[in-house]
């Protein structure tokens, strides 16, 4: 039974930590007015850049950063479309998705081919790892995983006790009224949109390197707009968003649980789960939303 | 007057494309005076304003602040220099706290935040004006005058000596708007200077130093208001010629019942309850004239009758037939105009023709169309009718209608609204937006309908508006009726209590 619980908590952790990673970026440009479906496009190109650095370079870690910059580049990119050009955020986004599609599938075919490469190293924190139970489910973790807890309640603090949180915060809310108090709206967006990226990268890597080291066409399947999901879900607070990743990461755990029971033969059922449970989640939540009210508005200065 | 000004604008220019906004503009403020902004919509009074705050990257001309040249070309640099402005929609974020607003953006700001102490400082600010505020709670829990009390806090918090109100009597109640003037009173002994934008004559007159009259986006005149006779002579200035004022109206010839309510509930869209047994009767040949602040249940009562709102409870009855639960439609049939509040969100469809949106209510009809075809060519004829019988500016019938300005959409759609013979008429806010000389114009023909036997109703949160026009006078406060004022004690006076909520008895 013991063993049962350990490997159901340590299989949500792992699902939940890429959504955790992007759902907390998406937080940043969420309060700041930006709606960025383009998250799963960033994620897939961080999959890739992650395994394509790891097997240039031989360390996953080296792979993390490209796949950083690059969440970082794409971020910066799409910031430009949809802040300086007021293009349509949805429209936007999916181009990116659509574009992230065929890039990695193309720059695997030509460099990777779905080669393994070295994935993030586990770091056993001495003594409390040996614990029972508890050892085993928080403290043998890679980086990434320790990184993505811990930076929830940092998010927090940014978010609701400093001023910068504030400006964040202010300008999803009421870009003009920022404005007459000379916030510069656009450098907030681009910073809060840069920021979700090079945390979308990160999950990225993860995906391809937390556990698999390789990179398969597709692999981030979907988990892009769950982190979106997670978001709205976790109503756009750090902390309560690390619930929902949970949850939904719970919700991925136990559909691995359910695959070796004798529910198997329905595993298209059981692939379904996750998303079905995203999708129930937000429509049982919807109405007490804490969403932005100029959410996806373009911002013009007159 | 040269010696002791706090701002001179030099010969200041903005245009917008090709249009100008302001041409030419020489303005001239003293130290601790109050000084008027005059002008119709449109004249120029905010974008003269928006550029001394910083709101516009480019404009032509200088500015003086203290006898020193200075650029301003972002709100940060106007407030760094001591100006505040509080814009006539206010400039708040509901969602958060009050002192989190105040200190929105300021430079002094610390990377991480001490609320309590801003707080304190707040506090002992609202003390000392008397326009205390808890700063802990969320703006969306203040009334709209609080929420203009903080405005001006949040202008003062920043240090400023010279403070904009654009408009700001435009949402208050008759005493909130003396609490106002104590305060600007208040401000002015202590140095401070107010710059007041308002196109409304009396209050200008009360409170006043000087007043500089803008029409058309230039100069008309700078007055000093002692030196001013009458109202007649302000609105001579703003309008360029002769106005009358008031509106000479007949006694009233009343007809049978048009309009039953009792009773009525509803709710509002946050499912609050919005009115509490609404009660009156409206008949044929008078007008009754809704009153109250903005937000009071009006809008929600309108919707009722006019059938784009559900009733929790309570029925209504149009020419002795009960409407309860009918669809706009249905209602419109039964010889109903209305003349919404909104003119963009429901009068009109902005990117439409003139043309297009004549047909959006009678595309069914006879002469509009045949076995489901438009017969447009019958259509632009009768839209150029209409625009020519109602004063609409228009290059010509194919024209967009959000090319035309808000007097003119206002001017079409009450044109098309009372083309269709109505016998109960609802205007809502007929003439917010609109110049002294549009607005007389609606103003007469909704005077027109009544004297042609038309019931009316009238929503305004003009009081003056009310008060010249109505026969009775029906007042709402937080979704009930205050009472039902006659036109012989109508008054700021009579009325203005009961806006507030405080019932005769």
């Amino acid at each position: 039974m013991a063993d049962l619980i350990t490997n159901f908590l340590t299989a949500d952790i792992r699902t939940a930590t890429p959504l955790l990673l992007a759902a907390l970026g998406l937080v940043f440009s969420e309060r700041a007015g930006i709606v960025n479906i383009g998250t799963e496009g960033i994620m897939l190109t961080g999959a890739l850049m992650g395994c394509l650095g790891s097997y240039l370079t031989g360390s996953a870690m080296l792979g993390a950063l490209l796949a950083v910059l690059s969440g970082g580049i794409m971020g910066l990119i799409f910031a430009y479309f949809t802040v300086t050009l007021r293009s349509n955020q949805i429209v936007v986004g999916t181009a990116f998705n659509i574009f992230a599609t065929g890039f990695t599938v193309t720059v695997n075919r030509l460099a990777l081919n779905g080669a393994k490469v070295k994935g993030f190293p586990v770091y056993q924190i001495p003594v409390l790892s040996k614990i029972p139970v508890i050892g085993k489910v928080f403290f043998r973790w890679s980086l990434p995983v320790y990184f993505a807890f811990l930076i929830v309640p940092v998010c927090w603090f940014v978010l609701q006790k400093t001023n910068i949180g504030l400006k964040i915060r202010a300008v999803g809310e009421h870009p003009k009224a920022c404005d007459t108090v000379g916030i510069n709206v656009f450098a907030i967006r681009y910073g809060t949109i840069i920021f979700s990226g090079l945390l979308a990268g990160l999950a990225g890597s993860f995906v391809s390197m937390g556990q698999l080291s390789a990179f398969t066409e597709g692999m981030v399947a979907g988990k892009g707009f769950m982190a979106l999901a997670v978001c709205v879900f976790g109503n756009y607070y750090p902390t309560t968003v690390m619930g929902a990743a949970l949850l939904f990461g719970a919700a991925d755990a136990l559909k691995y649980r359910l695959l070796t029971t004798s529910l198997a033969g329905q595993y298209q059922f059981l692939n379904m789960l996750p998303y079905a449970i995203t999708i129930i989640a937000l429509c049982a939540f919807a109405k007490k939303s804490n969403k932005p009210v100029c959410s996806g508005v373009p911002y013009r200065k007159e | 007057m040269a010696e002791d000004l706090i701002l001179e604008m030099r010969h200041i220019t903005k245009r917008f494309g090709s249009v100008v906004a302001n041409e030419d503009v020489n303005l001239k403020i003293e130290k601790g005076e109050v000084h008027a902004l005059l002008g119709e919509n449109g004249a120029g009074k905010s974008t003269l304003m928006n550029c001394l705050y910083g709101m516009y990257d480019s404009y032509e001309g200088e500015i003086f602040y203290n006898g020193k040249k200075v650029s301003i070309h972002d709100p940060k640099d106007a407030i760094a220099l001591g100006i505040g402005m509080v814009h006539q929609h206010f400039m708040l974020i509901p969602a958060l706290t009050v002192i989190e607003n105040v200190i929105l953006g300021l430079k002094e700001n610390k990377a991480v935040l001490d609320l309590q102490a801003a707080a304190k400082k707040f506090t002992e600010l609202g003390k000392k004006y008397s326009m205390e505020i808890d700063p802990w709670v969320k703006v969306e829990q203040l009334s709209v005058g609080q929420q203009q009390r903080l405005e001006i806090l949040k202008a003062l918090y920043r240090g400023c000596q010279l403070l904009i109100l654009d408009e700001p009597t435009a949402v208050l109640t008759p005493s909130e708007v003396d609490s106002l003037f104590e305060m600007m009173k208040k401000l002015t002994s202590e140095g401070h200077t107010v710059i007041f934008i308002s196109h409304k004559l009396n209050e200008i007159m009360k409170i006043c130093d000087h007043c500089t009259v803008l029409r058309r986006g230039k100069i008309a005149a700078t007055v000093a208001i002692k030196d001013v006779k009458s109202r007649e002579e302000l609105a001579t200035l703003m309008v360029g010629k002769e106005v009358k004022l008031t509106t000479e109206m007949k006694p009233p010839k009343l007809l049978e019942e048009r309009l039953v309510v009792e009773k009525l509930c509803c709710n509002n869209d946050r499912g609050v309850q919005a009115l509490y047994d609404v009660n009156f009767r409206l008949r044929g040949g008078e007008i009754l004239g809704i009153c109250g602040v903005d937000g009071n249940g009006q809008s929600e009562l309108i919707q009722c009758i006019t059938g784009l709102r559900e009733t929790t409870g309570g029925k209504i009855s149009i020419n002795g037939k009960e409407t309860t639960g009918l669809g706009a439609r249905d209602i419109l049939k039964l010889n109903v105009s209305h003349i919404p509040e909104d003119r963009h969100k429901f009068g009109m469809v902005g990117p439409m023709n003139i043309e297009e949106n004549m047909t959006l209510i009678s595309y069914k009809e006879n002469l509009y169309s045949k076995k489901g075809f438009l017969n447009w060519k019958w259509i632009g004829k009768h839209s150029q009718e209409i625009c020519d019988t109602y004063q609409v500016k228009t290059p010509d019938v194919k024209e967009l209608a959000q090319n035309l300005s808000g007097g003119n959409q206002q001017k079409f759609v009450v044109g098309r609204e009372l083309e269709r013979i109505p016998q109960l008429l609802i205007a809502v806010h007929p003439s917010r937006g609109l110049d002294i000389g549009a607005t007389k114009y609606i103003q007469s023909q909704i005077v027109a309908q009544r004297d042609a036997g038309t019931a009316v109703l009238m929503v305004s949160t003009e009081l003056d508006e009310l008060i010249e026009l109505s026969d009775r006078i029906l007042v709402m406060f937080a979704g009930k009726v205050m009472g039902i004022v006659d036109r012989k004690d109508a008054s700021r006076e009579t009325l203005g209590p009961l806006m507030a909520g405080i019932s005769e008895s």
